[in-house]
C-alpha cells in the first residue's frame, strides 16, 4: 500500500515538472526550427561574408561594438548573429538526418533479426555486437578519414554509426510481437510476409521508434558539433557552431564571444531536445520511463 | 497494572494527492510481557501500518497523526528520533515477511547479527562474533561458527528466518512484532519457526504481536486475537473466543473461509468484494458493503467497538444475531 | 578463474575479429588505399606500381589475409606523415591517455556518487531537482565546448592553470575535469535512479528496524549494494570517456592517442589510424574484462554461484 502512494506521489511531481520542462522543450526546437527554416530572411548579413576591418568586434553591451552587428564579429570579421542563425540549419539537417539513415538502417535489420532469426540474426547482432563494443567516435573518425568530411558524408557517417539502438529494440520488439495472439492469428490466416511487417509488426514499434529518436537526435546534435569541431564535419562555406567554436579557440584569450555564443546555441537546442523527448517518453512509452 | 504495550486510538494517515488514506483509523489494543496478541486481516487492513507506527517507521508520506503508544508506560510518540532508535532493535524488534529480501546481500549473516550487538551494546568485535555465534545456535542452526561467515543467498529460506529470528532476539527484546513470519516459508518449515519464535519467546517472556492473515497460525500461537478491517479492529477477543463465538460478519467469513479438514467438501469460502477504498470515509460500517447482516442502519451509523462477553469486543450493530 | 578467462577470450575474439573486418572493408574497398596515400597529382602509372607493392591486385581475401596476418604481428604499416611503424607511434601516445582518462573518471565518480545519493536520499525537494537540472545541463553542454569555457575562466581571467600540454599537476585539472562533469553528468542520474530502488528494498527496513542511525543504514547498507551497479554504470561510461578523450585531448593539446588520431585522420595517415582504433577497441574491451572481474569482487552472490 504504502508503495502505491509513493507512486502517485512521484508522478504527480513528475508531471507538473516534467510538463513544464516538455512544453519548454518544445518551444526551443520550434524556435530553432523556425530560425532554420527563415534563416536568409532573419540573417542581418551573409554568414560568409568577410570584412577585414571589422575583425572580432565584441557584442552590442561592451565597449568598442558596433551597433549593426549585435553579437560581435569573429576572426574574419563574419557577423556572429547571422552565422548562428545559418548554423542551425546544419545541426538540424544533421540531426534529423543522421537519425533517420540510423532508424531506417537499425530498422531494417532489426526487422530482419527479429522476423527471420537464424543466421541473419546471429549475423545482425554479432555485427551489432563489435559495433556497441567500439567507441563511436572512433568509427565515425575511421570513415572520415576514407570519405572524407562534408555535410551528406557526415549525415550518413554519423547515420551508419547509431543503428546498433534501434536494431536491438526492433528485434526485441519484433520477437515479443510475434508471439502475441494476433500476430499468430493473422499468420495462421495466411497472411505474408510484407503483410505481417507492414500492418502489424511496424505500426506496433512506431512510438519506441519516437521514444529512441528524440533522445538520438540530441546525441547527434553534439556529435556534429564535435566532429566539425576536430574539422572533420561541415566543411566552409557551410557554417556549423561546431566549426564557429574550433574558430573562437584560437581567440579566447582576447574575444570570448567567438566561442560562448556558438557553445550556447548547441547547448540551449540540445537541452530543448532533451526536454520534449523525455516528455514525449513518459507520453507515448511508460515502460521506458526513468526509475523514479 | 501497567501493559507491556498499550496502544490507544492510534491513528496513521497517508497524504495522497487524492485525499488522505487512513491506513489506521483508531486502533487500540494491549500487549502483556509472554503474551502474543494476533492482529488478523486482508492485505490492505491496516496491520502492517500498524506494526510499522509502533516501531516509528512509517515512511513518507505516512504519518502517526493521533492516538498514543504505551510502551512500559512511556509514550513512544513522544520520543526523540535518538531515543527511538535506541529502542529499536533492542527493546522492539520485528521479523519481516520475506528473509529472501530482508537480510542485506552482501554483508555475512553473522555481520548482519553482530551489527544489531554493536549497535546497542557497543560490543567489540570478538565479543559481537562471540554473541552472534551463541545466538545462531539458539536460533537451532547447526554449524554456527561456519554459518556466521555465510552470506544470506547461500542459505536455505527457513536457514534465513532464522537468521532474521536471532537479528531480532539477540538484545533479548521485550517486544517482539513478526509481520507474516512465514508466508514466504514452505508449510513444513513454517510449523519449525512458529515453533521457535513461541519456544523463545516463553523464554525470554518477550510479549509479541503476530501479524498475519493465516488462521491457522493465529489457532497455534495466539493468546489474544484483535481482527482489523479497513484500518480498524473490528473484533478482539481471546483466541477460544474467537474461534468458537466470531461475532463479526467478517470474522465469520474469515473462519469459513478455512479449508476445512473434517468436511468431506473441500471446498474454500472466499470473502465476497474486495478491501474497502480508505479515501472515502463512509458514514456507516466499513464493512457493510461485503456484509449479507447489513441492513439500512448499517449503512447509516458507525458501530463502535463494544463488549459483547468477557474481554469480547465487537464493532457490529448485529453481533448478536451473527453470533447465532 | 582459468576457465573464466577461456571464456572472456571467446568473446574478445569475435569482436576483434568483426573490427578488423570493419576497418578492412572501409579501409579497402570504401576507399582506394593508394588514393589515400598518394597525393592526388600521381600518375596512373604510379598508382599501379603502388598497387602491385601493396598486394592490392590480389583477390580481397587474400588481401584480407595478408592484412591480419600483418595485424597480428603488430604492422599496420608505416605512418607517411612520421615515416615510422604506425604501432609504437601510438602506444607511446597511450600513457598521456591513460592518465587523462583515469584522472577524468576519478573526477565524475567524486561528483556523481554524491549527487546521486543525495538526489535519491532527499529526492524530491529542491535539493534533488537543483542535481536533476545540473546534470541534465552537463549532459547538453558539448565536451569541446565545457573545455573553452573552463579555459575562459581558469586560465584567461584567472590566470590559475596552464591552456595547454602536458607536465606538471596543474596541467592536468582542466582537461580532466572538461572530461569529468560530462562523466559526473550522465552518471549521477543513474546514481540515483539505482540507489532510489536500493532504499526501497526490504533489507534497508531491516536495518533501519535494527535501531542504526540513518547514516549508517544508507552509508554501509544502501552504499555498499549501490556500488555493485555503480561498476556497471561506471563501465557503460567508457565511450563517452574515449569520446571524451578525443576531442579534450584536441582542446587542450594534451598529447594522448586521441590528438594522434584525430590529426592523423586529418591527414589521411592510415597506417596510425588504424594502429589507433585496434589499440583503443582492445583498450575497451579489456577495460570491460576489468570491470566484470571487479564486479565479481564486490558482489558475493555472483562469486558463489
Amino acid at each position: 500500500m504504502e508503495q502505491q502512494i509513493k507512486k502517485r506521489k512521484t508522478t504527480l511531481w513528475s508531471l507538473l515538472w516534467n510538463s513544464k520542462l516538455g512544453s519548454l522543450g518544445a518551444i526551443i526546437v520550434l524556435f530553432v526550427v523556425l530560425v532554420a527554416i527563415f534563416a536568409p530572411w532573419i540573417a542581418p548579413y551573409d554568414p560568409a561574408a568577410l570584412d577585414p576591418i571589422k575583425r572580432l568586434k565584441p557584442p552590442f553591451w561592451m565597449e568598442g561594438s558596433l551597433p549593426e552587428h549585435l553579437l560581435g564579429t569573429d576572426n574574419l570579421g563574419r557577423d556572429i548573429l547571422s552565422r548562428l542563425i545559418y548554423g542551425s540549419r546544419v545541426s538540424l539537417i544533421v540531426g534529423v538526418g543522421a537519425v533517420l539513415v540510423s532508424g531506417l538502417v537499425g530498422t531494417l535489420l532489426g526487422l530482419l533479426a527479429g522476423y527471420y532469426g537464424k543466421w541473419s540474426n546471429i549475423l545482425i547482432m554479432r555485427t551489432a555486437d563489435a559495433f556497441h563494443a567500439i567507441p563511436s567516435l572512433l568509427l565515425m573518425l575511421v570513415m572520415l578519414a576514407v570519405v572524407g568530411p562534408g555535410l551528406t558524408t557526415l549525415i550518413f557517417v554519423i547515420g551508419l554509426t547509431n543503428w546498433v539502438s534501434y536494431a536491438r529494440v526492433v528485434r526485441g520488439e519484433v520477437l515479443s510481437i510475434k508471439e502475441r495472439d494476433f500476430v499468430r492469428a493473422a499468420r495462421a490466416a495466411g497472411a505474408s510476409n510484407a503483410r505481417m511487417l507492414f500492418k502489424h509488426i511496424l505500426p506496433n514499434i512506431m512510438s519506441t521508434f519516437i521514444v529512441l529518436s528524440g533522445m538520438n537526435v540530441a546525441t547527434t546534435i553534439l556529435m556534429e558539433s564535435s566532429l566539425s569541431f576536430l574539422g572533420l564535419g561541415i566543411k566552409p562555406p557551410d557554417v556549423s557552431w561546431g566549426t564557429m567554436l574550433s574558430d573562437g579557440k584560437q581567440y579566447i584569450a582576447t574575444s570570448w564571444w567567438v566561442s560562448t555564443f556558438p557553445g550556447l546555441a548547441i547547448t540551449i537546442t540540445v537541452l530543448g531536445v532533451i526536454f520534449l523527448g523525455d516528455w514525449l517518453r513518459d507520453v507515448l512509452d511508460p515502460r521506458m520511463k526513468a526509475n523514479d | 497494572m501497567s501493559h507491556l504495550l498499550e496502544v490507544n486510538h492510534l491513528q496513521t494517515h497517508f497524504k495522497t494527492p487524492d485525499g488522505i488514506l487512513r491506513a489506521v483509523n483508531g486502533v487500540s489494543f494491549t500487549v502483556d510481557a509472554g503474551e502474543t496478541l494476533a492482529i488478523v486481516g486482508e492485505s490492505g487492513s491496516g496491520k502492517s501500518v500498524t506494526s510499522m507506527s509502533i516501531l516509528g517507521l512509517v515512511s513518507d508520506p505516512g504519518k502517526v497523526v493521533g492516538g498514543e503508544i504505551l510502551f512500559e508506560g512511556k509514550n513512544l510518540l513522544r520520543l526523540t528520533k535518538k531515543e527511538y532508535r535506541n529502542m529499536r532493535g533492542k527493546a522492539i524488534s520485528v521479523i519481516f515477511q520475506e528473509p529472501m529480501t530482508s537480510l542485506n546481500p552482501i554483508f555475512t549473516v553473522g555481520f548482519q547479527i553482530s551489527e544489531v550487538l554493536r549497535t546497542h551494546y557497543k560490543l567489540n568485535r570478538k565479543a559481537a562474533k562471540q554473541r552472534a555465534i551463541e545466538m545462531l545456535d539458539t536460533v537451532g542452526i547447526a554449524n554456527a561458527e561456519k554459518v556466521y561467515a555465510r552470506y544470506p543467498h547461500q542459505l536455505s529460506g527457513g536457514m534465513r528466518q532464522r537468521v532474521m529470528i536471532a537479528i531480532a532476539l539477540v538484545c533479548q527484546p521485550k517486544l517482539l512484532i513478526a509481520d507474516e513470519p512465514t508466508t514466504a516459508l514452505d508449510v513444513t518449515i513454517q510449523a519449525q519457526i512458529l515453533e521457535l519464535i513461541q519456544k523463545l519467546a516463553k523464554e525470554q517472556n518477550t510479549g509479541v504481536i503476530l501479524i498475519t492473515h493465516d488462521l491457522g497460525v493465529v489457532a497455534e500461537m495466539a493468546d489474544k486475537v484483535a481482527v482489523m478491517y479497513g484500518g480498524e479492529i473490528v473484533e478482539h477477543a481471546s483466541v477460544e473466543q474467537i474461534f468458537h463465538r466470531p461475532s463479526h460478519p467478517y470474522t465469520q467469513g474469515l473462519l469459513a473461509s478455512l479449508p476445512k479438514i473434517h468436511e468431506d467438501e473441500q471446498r474454500l469460502y472466499s470473502l465476497p468484494g474486495t478491501v474497502p477504498n480508505l479515501l472515502e470515509s463512509s458514514e456507516g460500517c466499513t464493512f457493510a458493503p461485503r456484509c449479507k447482516f447489513a441492513s439500512e442502519a448499517c449503512l447509516q451509523s458507525k458501530p463502535r467497538l463494544a463488549l459483547q462477553g468477557e474481554q469480547h469486543w465487537v464493532s457490529c450493530l448485529k453481533a448478536e444475531e451473527v453470533r447465532g | 578463474m582459468g576457465q573464466y578467462l577461456v571464456r572472456m577470450l571467446l568473446q574478445v575474439v569475435p569482436v576483434m575479429f568483426l573490427i578488423s573486418i570493419i576497418v578492412f572493408v572501409l579501409v579497402h574497398v570504401t576507399g582506394d588505399p593508394v588514393n589515400l596515400m598518394l597525393p592526388e597529382t600521381a600518375t596512373e602509372e604510379d598508382r599501379e606500381i603502388l598497387r602491385a607493392a601493396l598486394g592490392l591486385d590480389q583477390p580481397l581475401y587474400q588481401q584480407y589475409f595478408v592484412y591480419i596476418k600483418n595485424v597480428l604481428q603488430g604492422d599496420f604499416g608505416n605512418s607517411f606523415h612520421y615515416g615510422e611503424p604506425a604501432l609504437p607511434l601510438v602506444l607511446e601516445r597511450l600513457p598521456a591517455t591513460f592518465e587523462l582518462a583515469a584522472v577524468a573518471m576519478l573526477i565524475g565518480i567524486v561528483i556523481a556518487v554524491p549527487c546521486g545519493m543525495i538526489s535519491a536520499v532527499k529526492r524530491n525537494t529542491v535539493l534533488d531537482v537543483i542535481i536533476s537540472f545540473l546534470s541534465v545541463i552537463g549532459k547538453a553542454m558539448p565536451n569541446f565546448w565545457m573545455g573553452i569555457m573552463l579555459i575562459l575562466l581558469f586560465s584567461v581571467s584567472l590566470g590559475l592553470f596552464p591552456v595547454s600540454g602536458r607536465g606538471g599537476v596543474e596541467h592536468i585539472v582542466l582537461p580532466a575535469f572538461t572530461i569529468g562533469i560530462g562523466l559526473a553528468a550522465q552518471m549521477t542520474r543513474l546514481i540515483r535512479s539505482n540507489m532510489l530502488e536500493i532504499l526501497s528494498q526490504d533489507y534497508i527496513r531491516t536495518a533501519r528496524s535494527k535501531g542504526l542511525r540513518e547514516v549508517l543504514v544508507v552509508g554501509r547498507h544502501a552504499f555498499r549494494n549501490g556500488l555493485i551497479p555503480v561498476v556497471t554504470i561506471m563501465s557503460l561510461q567508457f565511450t563517452s570517456l574515449i569520446g571524451g578523450t578525443l576531442v579534450t585531448e584536441t582542446v587542450f593539446a594534451w598529447p594522448g592517442l586521441g590528438q594522434l588520431l584525430v590529426t592523423s585522420v586529418n591527414m589521411r595517415d592510415m597506417a596510425v589510424v588504424q594502429a589507433a582504433v585496434f589499440i583503443i577497441a582492445l583498450v575497451v574491451i579489456v577495460c570491460n574484462m576489468l570491470t566484470d572481474v571487479v564486479y565479481r569482487y564486490l558482489d558475493p552472490r555472483i562469486k558463489y554461484n
